[in-house]
């Protein structure tokens, strides 16, 4: 097993994610946030454990369900909810909103509106390490829609040739938008396309903080060592669908339920109790997490609009 | 000419301005397909592969949107790297990642992000080259904020504004033309950098202003010294950077001569020319002394046959006419 103070960071993550999703969809129904909002809820575990397995100085790249992405790559609550509500303060004041939150600081290039058009800039950034001579990976999380677009065979190739350090990590959440995988792909089992191309390659439980972390783990070390890149299908599903205004209502019940049961929460909990933590452990850090939340988002609201003049002014300047 | 301008073609004030810059900045480094150990297909990159050696000079596979997409995201990170797109129309392939990713990475992140890349491609009809490999689409970078635009028309142009393209902190695209990688012309040896957003006046003259770039720039100029032997002066004026776009200099030029020719080998609609003409009226309208002339390529796709393919495209003798049009309105 992992060290328990491992587990109860990737615990405490977790939460903090459900609760950031939980929080946003609320803001959403009360009209402080507009436009697209696409929740992590579900997908929990694949961010937590991928991001727990990088270095300091290594990059992810994430996508339009980026939330959890950023969050567990240590993006800072308040201005995430900042920018997800429009203001100023917020990571990309205001001007980028949920689908366009990056953190460079923390090595995050950022979520993208557009699918799989992040894989490529993933692929860049390791390639630059590479000729920098740095020592860094970059985490490529993307989705089963995207591995159906020609970036996807394109990068998994060009990070093949070029033995590039990338970790890419397909989340398998089983729809595109609303299109089943069984209708867009023959082979369901996506990581069977890494093969082609000469790529190491696997399947994970997505829902399993731990397993996802283990194997993360090892792909990392193999593209230090120069062995890259690795593809990891993390197989998962949403819990509910494609954004905020969409029910779901293609999504089979039995399925729903059956992910449910298997919550990464649920999941990544038990894992944190049976190394030992106790059940008042793990309720005063949710306390804390929603304690957190709150204040982030009393910040988001009482952060001020951009001002239109100063955005005049500076198209204007530029 | 300066003691230190020499005469080379405009291939190798491309090549120099590479290399430059390689040697100067260790975060510059160029992809393509063939322009390492072929050298690029029109020799554009020849012999960096051996200063520079292949982490810097990459050959890629024909995967255009995702090497193009290697390009931001090694630009986002620190590099300044120079993908090379062979033909323009190829750029077609890669539409996402420079309009969608590139032109908007600055803004979206609130400032906070940067992409230095230069994307350099070529255009314009060449010798034969047909609908696929001929296009002019320096409208379709034109009209997208968070990008410039640099079109050279001579050696010296294409030396100075590639190296600032390459130094500068946004994307870049450079459109070549085809047809100039082989002409000659004056050259400064060493660091030579043009301000980005600074018109040329290729050409004095106090009659009329013909404003043209890229390839159209040496048929203009020729055509203006056959119209000075019938006495008419013509000042062309070669905008150089189209984005940013130097305003002054042809403003000042418009209300000099208060008649106004455009040249482009792109087809009118939506077209650059369009845009200029649009900012004289509004700016210099009570200087015009004749409508605007717009000379540009036919509203079609270029065709094989050389009598066709010439007749889609401004030659000499329609830019003596459209002058001679616009003089004597």
């Amino acid at each position: 097993m992992l060290p328990k103070a491992l587990l109860t960071r990737m615990y405490r993550t977790l939460y903090t994610i459900r609760a950031f999703e939980t929080s946003s969809i609320q803001l959403y129904r009360r009209g402080l946030i507009r436009g697209y909002l696409h929740p992590y809820a579900g997908e929990e575990a694949i961010a937590v454990g991928v991001c727990a397995a990088l270095g300091e100085d290594d990059y992810i790249v994430s996508t339009h369900r980026g939330h959890g992405h950023c969050i567990a790559r240590g993006g800072r609550l308040p201005e995430m909810m900042a920018e997800i509500m429009g203001r100023e303060p917020g990571y990309c004041r205001g001007r980028g909103g949920s689908m366009h939150i990056s953190d460079i600081d923390t090595g995050n290039l950022g979520a993208n509106g557009v699918v799989g058009a992040g894989i490529p800039l993933g692929v860049g950034a390791a390639l630059g390490a590479h000729i920098r001579g740095e020592d860094r990976v970059a985490a490529v999380f993307f989705s089963d829609g995207a591995s159906n677009n020609g970036v996807f065979a394109e990068s998994l190739n060009l990070a093949a040739i070029w033995n590039l350090p990338v970790l890419f990590v397909l989340e398998n959440n089983q729809y595109a938008v609303s299109t089943p995988i069984e209708q867009s792909s023959r082979d369901t089992d996506l990581h069977h396309r890494g093969a082609a191309y000469g790529v190491e390659s696997c399947a994970v439980d997505g829902n399993d903080v731990v397993e996802v972390y283990e194997r993360a783990v090892e792909a990392c070390a193999r593209c230090r060592r120069g062995d890259g890149p690795v593809l990891v299908e993390a197989v998962t599903y949403r819990q509910g669908g494609h954004h905020v205004n969409d029910p779901g209502q293609y999504m089979p019940a039995d399925r729903v339920a059956h992910y449910r049961e298997r919550d990464p929460l649920v999941v990544g909990k038990r894992h944190l109790l049976e190394e030992g933590a106790t059940e008042d452990e793990v309720a005063k850090l949710e306390a804390e997490v929603e304690a957190e939340m709150e204040a982030a988002i009393a910040f988001g609201e009482a952060s001020p609009e951009p001002s239109v003049e100063a955005f005049v002014a500076e198209l204007e300047a530029s | 000419m300066g003691a230190a301008d020499r005469v080379i073609l405009y291939r190798e004030a491309l090549n120099e301005a590479l290399c430059n810059e390689m040697r100067r900045d260790p975060g510059v480094f160029i992809m393509g397909e063939g322009i390492a150990e072929r050298g690029g297909s029109y020799k554009v990159t020849a012999g960096l592969l051996d200063e520079f050696g292949p982490q810097r000079v990459i050959d890629t596979p024909i995967a255009e949107a995702s090497f193009t997409g290697m390009g931001v995201g090694a630009a986002i990170t620190g590099m300044r790297p120079v993908v090379e797109i062979l033909f323009v129309d190829f750029a077609m392939l890669v539409m996402d990642q420079v309009i969608n990713q590139a032109a908007k990475y600055r803004f979206m992140t609130g400032g906070r992000g940067r992409v230095p890349l230069v994307l350099r491609t070529q255009g314009g009809v060449g010798d034969g080259l047909a609908a696929q490999h001929s296009q002019s689409l320096e409208a379709l970078f034109y009209h997208t904020p968070g990008l410039k635009l640099v079109m050279p028309s001579t050696p010296g142009d294409a030396k100075g504004l590639l190296t600032s393209a390459i130094r500068d902190d946004d994307p870049v695209v450079c459109i070549e033309h085809k047809l100039l990688y082989l002409s000659e012309g004056e050259v400064p040896a060493g660091e030579y950098a043009i301000e980005l957003g600074r018109a040329d006046v290729k050409r004095s003259g106090g009659d009329v202003t013909v404003i043209a770039w890229s390839g159209m720039v040496p048929r203009c100029l020729a055509a203006a010294e056959h119209l000075a032997a019938s006495g008419i002066e013509a000042e062309v004026v070669d905008p150089r950077s189209l984005v940013p776009l130097d305003r002054d200099t042809i403003l000042a030029s418009v209300r000099k001569t208060e008649h106004v020719v455009i040249v482009q080998e792109a087809v009118r609609r939506g077209g650059v020319a369009s845009d200029i003409a649009s900012i004289i009226q509004a700016e210099a309208f009570d200087y015009l002394d004749a409508p605007i002339e717009i000379l540009a390529g036919r509203d079609t796709a270029i065709p094989y046959n050389k009598q066709l393919e010439q007749a889609c495209i401004p030659q000499e003798a329609d830019i003596v006419a459209a002058v001679r049009r616009a003089v004597y309105a």
